[in-house]
């Protein structure tokens, strides 16, 4: 039997607190070509998101112009982007707070 | 023109189209392709043994305004992102689009289009879901190919639908409502 080694403290790793506290997120923005319906399917489709919240956000980038499709790392957001510009969806990425 | 349906059965999106909608749509196809390794997607470096040296992407926003549709900025306000993100995804978008758009072609040609085809021939195309969301992307890539070229603005409906039927462009739009309305059925179909 070992006795319990000290607890180590880590050092804080400001960075990841920093990318926790603001998150990225994917934005979706309206555009005159794309189909409510096909908008909508492909929230629920690659996002899995429910019908009522994908046409919410459907309604949202109709309506408002633009929104805010996913919240995540920066890395899972770059995925999202890309997925989204396969679908043809016109989508970009930013910090939450920007 | 009918559109998409669903397959009670199978479950499968079937449509039959007649030979000259298949072969619009196979053309429409191969225009996308065209398009897509029409203007090189390589980088471009003032230094020619560094240029030979980068396989990497492009890293500049394509100068064609539907290949800058098709491959958004991904980071408006930060063009050292933007470019970064462009040289890691761009050539794997277009290999995504062209190859979708390649096996929409070949999909109708196993379904039975000729090179030719003729007057009173019918096509019958029977889509897995997999299949289903290949073709609704190529739909995508098609309309908004056309709608850059025709400068299609959100509300301009009533715009295209008063310009004469002899107006090129008018023609042109026609195509783009029908492949909006395939996309439409072939949406409700694979729901």
């Amino acid at each position: 039997m070992s006795a319990p080694s000290p607890i180590e403290l880590d050092e804080p790793v400001t960075d990841d607190l920093t990318a926790l506290a603001t998150p990225w997120v994917t934005i979706v923005w309206n555009d005159p070509v794309n189909l409510m319906s096909y908008v909508t399917f492909v929230f629920t489709q690659y996002f899995g998101y429910s019908k009522k919240k994908a046409e919410k956000l459907m309604l949202e980038v109709h309506q408002d112009g633009k929104s805010v499709v996913s919240t995540g790392s920066r890395e899972e957001m770059e995925r999202d982007v890309q997925a989204m510009h396969e679908y043809g969806l016109w989508a970009t990425m930013q910090k939450a707070d920007a | 023109m009918t559109g998409f349906s669903r397959h009670r059965k199978s479950g499968a999106c079937v449509a039959t189209f007649t030979a000259f909608e298949a072969d619009l749509l196979r053309s429409l196809a191969s225009q996308l392709i065209e398009l897509l390794r029409n203007e090189t997607a390589a980088p471009e470096s003032p230094d020619p043994l560094e240029a030979m040296l980068d396989f990497s992407g492009p890293t500049l926003e394509p100068e064609d305004p539907v290949l800058a549709r098709l491959f958004p900025t991904a980071y408006p306000g930060d063009d050292e992102a933007a470019a970064e993100f462009r040289r890691y995804t761009e050539t794997d978008l277009r290999n995504g689009k062209a190859s979708g758009a390649a096996s929409v072609i070949d999909a109708l040609e196993e379904a039975g289009l000729p090179p030719q085809p003729e007057d009173g021939m019918f096509i019958d195309v029977e889509l897995t879901p997999v299949a289903a969301i290949t073709w609704m992307r190529s739909f995508t890539d098609m309309r908004l190919a056309i709608a850059t070229r025709l400068e299609i603005e959100e509300g301009d409906e009533e715009y295209w639908h008063e310009l004469s039927e002899d107006d090129p462009r008018a023609q042109v739009h026609d195509i783009y409502e029908w492949v909006g309305y395939l996309q439409e059925t072939l949406v409700r179909a694979a729901s």
